[in-house]
């Protein structure tokens, strides 16, 4: 029973929760080109690495993450690609905190103002 | 249809006739020469219908600011009678939060005008996200291809920020890992959506930084009664300098126009190790000093931005020194705005000493800022990168590996750039473009107005590469 009970939560985080869906908002990855195929005046540092890209759309098919899938972007453009995630956060944001920042303020209102 | 890199290089040409709806060919000359005024009068607009197309999306009109602490700290350290009063573009109230919008406001309408569905342009910059918001004015489609991540997926903040803005105004934010190879999937989706290309160098585009020169100068006869004596402009591709200088010119003021970049000296722009050693994106001499010498680099046969033509001046200024001015700015003037864009006021903090305390020296932007894109993350970010960011002489900053914060303001100082060097790599790549040191009757007259010198300058600097 436990099992059984288990394995109905698990297909439900699975296809309930996690799947992405036909019309999901999905981000996707793609070479390019691989290493071999570079533009010739790349530095060699780089042109050990493929060139890569990720772009996002709504997928045109319910898909499972890691899948090679179909989707259509905000400029009405298709794209195939590696699924790689739904929803995407944007993580942007202030960084840790460099306490010289502050000391400037400090310092040049000294300047001008004295002390 | 082949789709390789070599494929799609094959076809740039027929594609970006396509994409900009301008046939270049009209303009050329002969050899290395062409009509860079018939260009610029045929294929933009004048300076009214551009005024009136600005105002109409968000465009324009921004306020000129005085910076009187900062003016008073700078005369505290200049000499006797010197410290000019600095003044400010507040060009992030633009739409979208940059001068960029004035660009983005000629191109799009332009690619509306003819008829495109959608516009496309190929930039990591502010430019992006003005693009994406004078397309949605427009009704267009938009794509923003920008070059993010390194090879394990690690972005600048600042330009992860400017992907956020572009897909908050409804654009396809397509991210690439580093490389020249940008311009390659731009080309290829140009030709697979028959979108426009909004490129950052066309007529329309840097005829649309016209408003900006303009507005200044009307702004400085309202406020102190004359023309400014020097302009500040912050060069890259050139565009900002080369648009604003005309500007000036059609409002007959003779302001000495100097460009100022950050220093990168001694990275490379296309490495894959070197992508997050820097910390500016824009604004830097990796684009400055091959843009200036050979503007025709760019992604249209002919490029519009042509600041060897109009530039009196050229100096560098410090990663540091940047993000010192930029906090400096908030502190005592109360005003938050982003890094990049405070490039030229840096510059200006050193030039008004060298200035009569009666003179008046313009910065000429200023750009938002927010998360991603401040002073904070940059150099949390820096930090991170191993880059050692501590308060010294910011002359011993060494691109890629320090960032130093100066110790007392007093230690901004501007570097000049030797103009007469940027000619003469100009002439050395005409030279190679040309294949020979013999040029044309028409090709020297076209190389006195690209260096802004005389015949007799240009010659000595063909001899010199004898």
């Amino acid at each position: 029973m436990h099992i059984q009970l288990w394995c109905a939560f698990i297909y439900y985080i699975e296809e309930v929760i996690f799947v992405p869906k036909k019309g999901d908002f999905v981000r996707i990855h793609k070479i390019i080109l691989t290493s071999e195929e570079r533009a010739p005046q790349v530095p060699e540092d780089t042109k050990q690495v493929p060139l890569e890209l990720w772009t996002k759309g709504f997928l045109m098919a319910d898909a499972t993450i890691g899948d090679e899938v179909t989707i259509t972007t905000l400029a009405d453009r298709e794209e195939t690609g590696t699924l790689i995630e739904v929803n995407q956060a944007h993580d942007v944001n202030y960084g840790d905190f460099v306490p010289e920042i502050i000391q400037i303020g400090v310092k040049v209102k000294k300047e001008l103002f004295g002390e | 249809m082949d789709k390789s890199y070599q494929g799609i290089m094959n076809r740039k040409n027929e594609i970006i006739k396509n994409a900009v709806g301008l046939d270049y060919t009209n303009f050329e000359l002969e050899g290395i020469a062409f009509d860079y005024e018939k260009m610029m009068n045929e294929a933009a607009y004048s300076l009214e219908e551009m005024r009136e197309i600005q105002l109409d999306n968000g465009v324009g009109n921004t306020p000129l600011l005085e910076l009187k602490n900062i003016s008073a700290l700078a005369r505290k350290y200049a000499p006797e009678g010197k410290g000019a009063r600095i003044f400010i573009k507040d060009e992030a109230c633009n739409a979208s939060g940059s001068f960029k919008a004035r660009r983005a406001s000629i191109s799009t309408y332009h690619a509306k005008k003819l008829g495109y569905k959608g516009v496309i342009a190929a930039t990591s910059g502010n430019y992006g996200a003005a693009v994406a918001s004078q397309a949605m004015k427009q009704g267009l489609k938009c794509i923003i291809v920008q070059e993010t991540y390194d090879s394990s997926k690690v972005g600048q903040p600042e330009i992860v920020e400017k992907a956020r803005k572009c897909e908050a105004y409804g654009a396809e934010v397509a991210q690439l890992t580093v490389g020249p190879e940008l311009f390659y999937k731009a080309l290829s989706m140009l030709e697979e959506t028959g979108y426009f290309n909004a490129s950052l160098y066309t007529p329309f585009g840097i005829a649309g930084v016209e408003t900006l020169g303009y507005e200044l100068a009307e702004q400085c006869i309202e406020k102190i009664g004359k023309h400014p004596d020097v302009v500040v402009c912050t060069n890259a591709g050139g565009g900002n300098l080369t648009g604003t200088a005309r500007g000036l010119r059609k409002a007959n003021a003779k302001s000495t126009v100097v460009g100022a970049s950050v220093s990168l000296k001694g990275l490379h722009m296309a490495s894959d190790n070197q992508f997050n050693k820097k910390s500016f994106t824009t604004g830097h001499t990796g684009f400055s000093v091959p843009f200036t010498t050979w503007p025709d680099r760019s992604d249209v046969p002919r490029s519009a931005a042509r600041p060897l033509r109009y530039l009196d001046r050229h100096v560098t200024i410090t990663q540091g020194e940047v993000f010192y001015i930029t906090e400096m700015l908030a502190q005592l003037e109360g005003l938050e705005r982003g890094p990049a864009g405070n490039t030229s006021l840096a510059a200006a903090f050193s030039l008004a000493q060298e200035l009569d305390e009666d003179q008046v020296i313009v910065v000429q932007e200023t750009e938002y800022t927010g998360a991603g894109k401040h002073i904070q993350p940059q150099l949390a970010f820096a930090r991170q990168n191993g880059i050692d960011l501590k308060f010294g002489n910011p002359k011993e900053e060494v691109p890629g590996e320090s960032i130093i914060l100066p110790e007392t303001p007093e230690l901004i100082k501007a570097v000049d750039l030797d103009v007469n060097k940027l000619r003469q790599s100009l002439v050395k790549n005409a030279v190679k473009q040309k294949g020979s040191t013999n040029f044309s009757e028409v090709e020297l007259s076209y190389l006195e107005e690209e260096t802004n010198s005389s015949r007799e300058t240009v010659i000595e600097l063909i001899n010199n590469l004898k």
